[in-house]
């Protein structure tokens, strides 16, 4: 009898569960997106199995209850019953059917993309997105990861006219038109990724090699995570973007704020001596060489990646580093990035630290460099396994660095005073993977592997 | 009981009895023995494989408290964990165990008809199995590219066993596949040709009709699994491009060209989908027996038992693509994969109907066994009907690749199977060994792993439902609210619930070895032929001077007019008893 009992709560619980789930969001979020046939398609697939699952439940207790074995009583002798079987038969093919129309028929609508949809390219590469919107011309210029190269990220065909209009969005968020519907094209440059915003209902896998796609409909303005949803290496958990709905004025300033193919190819190389120049501010600090000085918390610059440098003083001119509570030596940063006054000024001086002579740093941290290994192998993945930086991966260089940096870097990652901005999704990401750093001495333990790279 | 004398067999054996305790417990051809073989290694192996999952459900539950499980580790452990269930234990526990028990001992036969081949699979297994393990000990540790190994991850830097784990899991692999096609050739065969007189295929149990056609569906799905294997081994040694397309590998440009990655995932799941039945039929027929003996009642409806099993085994091949909606292959495949997919649902929906209808009008007896059995059908009710949600196309969009995928096929694949296990480790038991069980610890044993299993899947669902992604280590995030963490932690209790409550299962099995009581040739009063053995443990050749013959089917239970409530197949038809026998299926 027990067996009958608890056959009935956990059918009972289930639909409990069920119908509480949502108070406490365990359940599908509010749609954004046209897709609503899903939703509804969903509710019914619930119904008919909710009530399947029910009789079926109920029937078996049933049995249980009434058919248990009791002195004297006979199981009855009843092979087949035709007509029993066909009916089950019967009504279990209507509800299939009744499952699988409306699934049809909304798929029919999915692999239908509307004939004024606007088209974005999400292009996805371990672990972060960038996309591309086709320019004026309304038309993609050709792509090919052969092209693919610090200068060139997205791997455009310089030859390709079709490109130089094409707007270039290197950031893991995107803007997107309300109720426009939108063709996103889905391009990997390295192995499978999934774009998936959970609010849109909708998702398709990047596959390297081809093009895939998928569309939808923005309708609610606000902001919508990126999840990537397809299992794309040790970074995978940490491959967030983010979908900014806008007004379409709104959007549309966004998108003319973004660099051109065009603009870039002709910025040509970046200015030395203006480099050298605009270095002066930085070297008071840094040192002429770049060397770094730890009695003013400046770490060495040398030998880091120019494609860095520029982004991170990109990020303290607005703002996004150097901002947070408890940031006190980021804080000194910003004021002093003002005066440079813009994204090239920035480019002319990484390019210019980039020619300096690299001179090795003092080691102050000591750790257990075993373990330090140990836990290196997750930082590997993004930072190479001998730290030398990955600039696909947004990685820098972590071998021969000042190593007292490393060690606040790491602590302000795991506090949050670095990589809590909405637009550092970098650093979010070395916020997610510090958690793989359980407490200081392990960040201890980490850079002294690191000092040993 | 009748029997026919030896000499009227005309296809006799001569038969090697064991000499010495080595050909008698190691290298043994006994089938009873290298069942025995293969069950130990499968659940041994099952083991390692749980524990991995309470692992890496620490990381998921208590993430901030735990620092055992880094990010590279939660990989390999989620790979090896599903790896290790599906193929070493489900597959070699239900085909390389059961089925080799089961097929010659309830076909009335003395042996597998090659038993040194038979003999050799087991061994082939073992070394397969000891490759995998092998790889926990190499530098890098195992593959962890999730158990489906999609290239090109599978093979590119930036997954953690990238260098030896994915060589010793594709090395593996192939071995396997070895082993189970000596061993599956050999179930065939006998199952065809070494049927005792009176046994016809519509007479035999269902337990060997679902491992008969799970074999036949591993005979031709395994192949697609070997080649996708080889070519995957070519890609990644030799540097051809079967999977890889042009692509960066972390920062530089990889050496391929023109591969296809979505290709391997066809290989991958034409093996894969009929894998699920591979697992799934064997199980449907074993609880199908255990069902009917303990409820003291035929199957309900067994010609169409029969037909679902081949008809679900036939639609297995044709379906393999609905774990591929979103991969990128031709979107309009998804109309032809999602209506096979549902037509399916059909004679599985109609199983669980017969179930149902063969408990009703019973006389059930709630042995340990039956409760496994009851269990099962209430999971797997719940695990067939969420199939449903991502077996139709639309539906699998928001769902595909969150935790509603893991809730279903853990539930469909993972409890269901496993229960069965259960009810048929418990059904079996007093005949292999002897003796009985504990009962009060089997009862335990039922209840914390129905319960306990079930509050660890039902909440993954709705985790899914609101799209937190599989394979994550972390969920940090805007995205997932705090409450899933709760939930998750609540999970991760139950999950460790479960795993350390199988401890009475070890316990039990243990001590009854020495302890139970004997438990004599038929306790549960069945009628199929293993019960109906001289022997209990059944000797070598498992019967003596005189093979069984068969006069009527598996299922003659509570037969009007008969005196007992079970009439053992053997058993010649009764005078004055007009129903029973073959309740008027034709031949």
């Amino acid at each position: 009898m027990a067996i009958a009992v608890v056959i009935l709560l956990l059918v009972i619980a289930t639909l409990i569960f069920h119908f509480i789930s949502p108070l406490y969001g365990w359940y599908f979020t509010d749609i954004a997106s046209n897709w609503d046939m899903i939703d509804t398609t969903v509710d019914i697939t619930f119904v008919v199995t909710g009530v399947v699952f029910v009789a079926v439940n109920l029937f078996l207790v049933y049995c249980l209850v009434n058919f248990r074995h009791r002195e004297g009583h006979k199981a009855a002798y009843d092979p087949e019953n035709k007509k029993l079987e066909t009916w089950l038969t019967v009504i279990t093919t209507i509800g299939v059917a009744a499952m699988l129309a409306p699934g049809l028929v909304v798929w029919g609508q999915f692999v239908t993309v509307p004939d004024d949809a606007a088209e974005f390219e999400a292009i996805g590469q371990q672990w972060n997105w960038s996309f591309r919107f086709p320019g004026e011309d309304g038309e993609f210029g050709n792509v090919d990861v052969r092209h693919t190269s610090v200068d060139n990220p997205m791997g455009m065909d310089p030859e390709d006219p079709a490109g130089r209009d094409d707007v270039l969005v290197f950031d893991q968020t995107v803007h997107l038109p309300v109720d426009q519907p939108m063709q996103a094209w889905l391009r990997s440059m390295d192995v499978l990724h999934d774009f998936a915003v959970p609010q849109f209902r909708v998702k398709m896998d990047l596959v390297p090699g081809m093009v895939t796609y998928q569309w939808f409909t923005p309708t609610v303005p606000g902001e919508y995570e990126i999840l990537c949803e397809e299992l794309c290496g040790i970074g995978h958990f940490a491959m967030r973007g983010l979908v900014v709905v806008d007004e379409r004025p709104d959007f549309e300033a966004w998108l003319d704020s973004q660099p051109t193919w065009g603009d870039l190819m002709a910025r040509g190389e970046p200015n030395l001596a203006a480099g050298q120049a605009g270095y002066a501010i930085c070297a008071a600090c840094h040192g002429p060489q770049g060397q770094g000085q730890p009695v003013l918390n400046a770490p060495k610059l040398t030998d880091l990646g120019a494609w860095y440098i520029e982004q991170q003083l990109v990020y303290f001119k607005n703002g996004v580093r150097g901002t947070a509570e408890g940031d006190t030596f980021g804080a000194t940063m910003a004021p002093l990035m003002a005066t440079v006054p813009d994204r090239n000024a920035m480019r002319n001086i990484a390019a210019y630290i980039e020619t300096l002579e690299d001179q090795p740093v003092e080691t102050t941290v000591t750790g257990d460099v075993a373990r330090g290994e140990r836990l290196y192998s997750t930082c590997a993945a993004c930072h190479g396994a001998d730290g030398e930086g990955i600039w696909t991966t947004r990685a820098p260089r972590l071998a021969g660095r000042s190593d007292w940096y490393l060690v606040t870097q790491l602590q302000n990652f795991k506090s949050g005073v670095r990589g809590s901005h909405d637009d550092d999704i970098y650093g979010a990401q070395m916020s997610l993977l510090a958690e793989v750093l359980p407490d200081d001495q392990a960040i201890d333990d980490v850079v002294a592997y690191i000092n040993t790279l | 009981m009748a029997y026919v004398a030896l000499a009227d067999r005309d296809h006799e054996q001569h038969l090697h009895h064991p000499q010495s305790w080595i050909t008698r417990w190691v290298f043994c051809q006994d089938h009873k023995v290298i069942a025995i073989q293969y069950s130990i290694t499968a659940i041994s192996v099952g083991v390692v494989a749980m524990i991995l999952s309470s692992m890496f459900r620490l990381q998921l539950g208590f993430p901030e408290s735990f620092d055992l499980v880094t990010p590279d580790k939660y990989y390999q452990y989620v790979t090896m964990h599903g790896m290790i269930m599906v193929i070493y234990l489900l597959t070699a526990l239900f085909l390389g165990g059961f089925g080799n028990y089961l097929i010659p001992l309830q076909l009335g036969a003395r042996d597998m008809v090659f038993p040194f081949l038979n003999m050799l699979s087991y061994w082939v297994y073992l070394v397969s199995v000891l490759i995998l393990m092998a790889s926990f000990f190499i530098p890098g540790g195992p593959t962890g590219a999730g158990w489906t190994l999609y290239p090109p991850q599978a093979i590119s830097d930036g997954t953690p066993g990238v260098g030896g784990g994915i060589l010793l899991m594709l090395l593996s692999l192939a071995v396997f596949i070895v082993a189970f096609t000596m061993g599956g050739l050999n179930y065939v065969t006998t199952v065809l040709q070494a049927r005792c007189r009176g046994m016809t295929l519509m007479r035999m149990p269902l337990s060997v009709w679902g491992i008969f056609v799970a074999t036949i569906l591993g005979l031709l799905a395994f192949p697609a699994l070997l080649v996708a294997a080889i070519m995957m081994l070519l890609d990644n040694v030799i540097g051809t491009s079967f999977f890889m397309p042009e692509m960066l590998t972390m920062g530089g440009q990889g050496e391929h060209n023109g591969g296809s990655p979505v290709l391997f995932q066809h290989l991958f799941w034409f093996f894969g989908h009929p894998e699920v039945y591979i697992v799934a039929l064997p199980a449907f027929g074993m609880v199908s027996d255990v069902l009917s003996t303990h409820a003291r009642k035929n199957i309900f409806g067994y010609r169409m038992m029969v037909w679902a099993i081949v008809a679900i085994g036939g639609l297995s091949f044709i379906v393999w693509a609905h774990h591929m909606y979103v991969s990128g292959m031709n979107p309009y495949f998804g109309f032809f994969f999602a209506t096979t997919t549902l037509i399916i649902a059909v004679p599985t929906a109609l199983k669980v109907y017969n179930w149902v209808l063969t408990l009703w009008r019973g006389d059930i007896q709630l042995t340990v066994p039956m409760l496994f059995a009851i269990g099962f059908i209430f999971t797997f009710t719940h695990g067939g009907l969420t199939g449903l949600f991502l077996g139709n196309v639309t539906v699998d969009l928001p769902l595909s690749d969150t935790y509603f995928v893991i809730g279903h096929f853990h539930m469909v694949m993972g409890v269901s199977p496993v229960l069965v296990l259960f009810a048929a480790i418990y059904h079996w038991y007093p005949k292999i060994t002897g003796r009985m069980f504990n009962d009060t610890l089997g009862k335990w044993h039922f209840w914390c792993t129905l319960i306990g299993t079930y509050s660890v899947y039902l909440p993954m669902h709705y985790i899914g439902i609101l799209g937190v992604p599989r394979r994550y280590w972390a969920y940090g995030s805007d995205f997932i609210p705090d409450s899933v963490q709760t939930l998750n932690s609540g999970i991760t209790v139950a999950a460790i619930f479960v795993a350390a409550s199988q401890l009475l299962f070890f316990i039990n099995v243990i001590w009854s070895l020495r302890n139970g009581e004997k438990a004599g040739p038929n306790p549960w009063g069945a009628t199929t032929l293993e019960w109906q053995t001289p022997d209990t443990p059944p000797i070598h050749a498992n019967w003596r001077d005189n093979l069984p013959v068969v006069y009527r089917w598996a299922y003659d239970y509570s037969v009007p007019g008969e005196e007992r409530d079970f009439v053992p197949q053997t058993e010649p038809p009764h005078e004055g008893v007009t129903v029973g026998r073959d309740h008027g299926v034709e031949h």
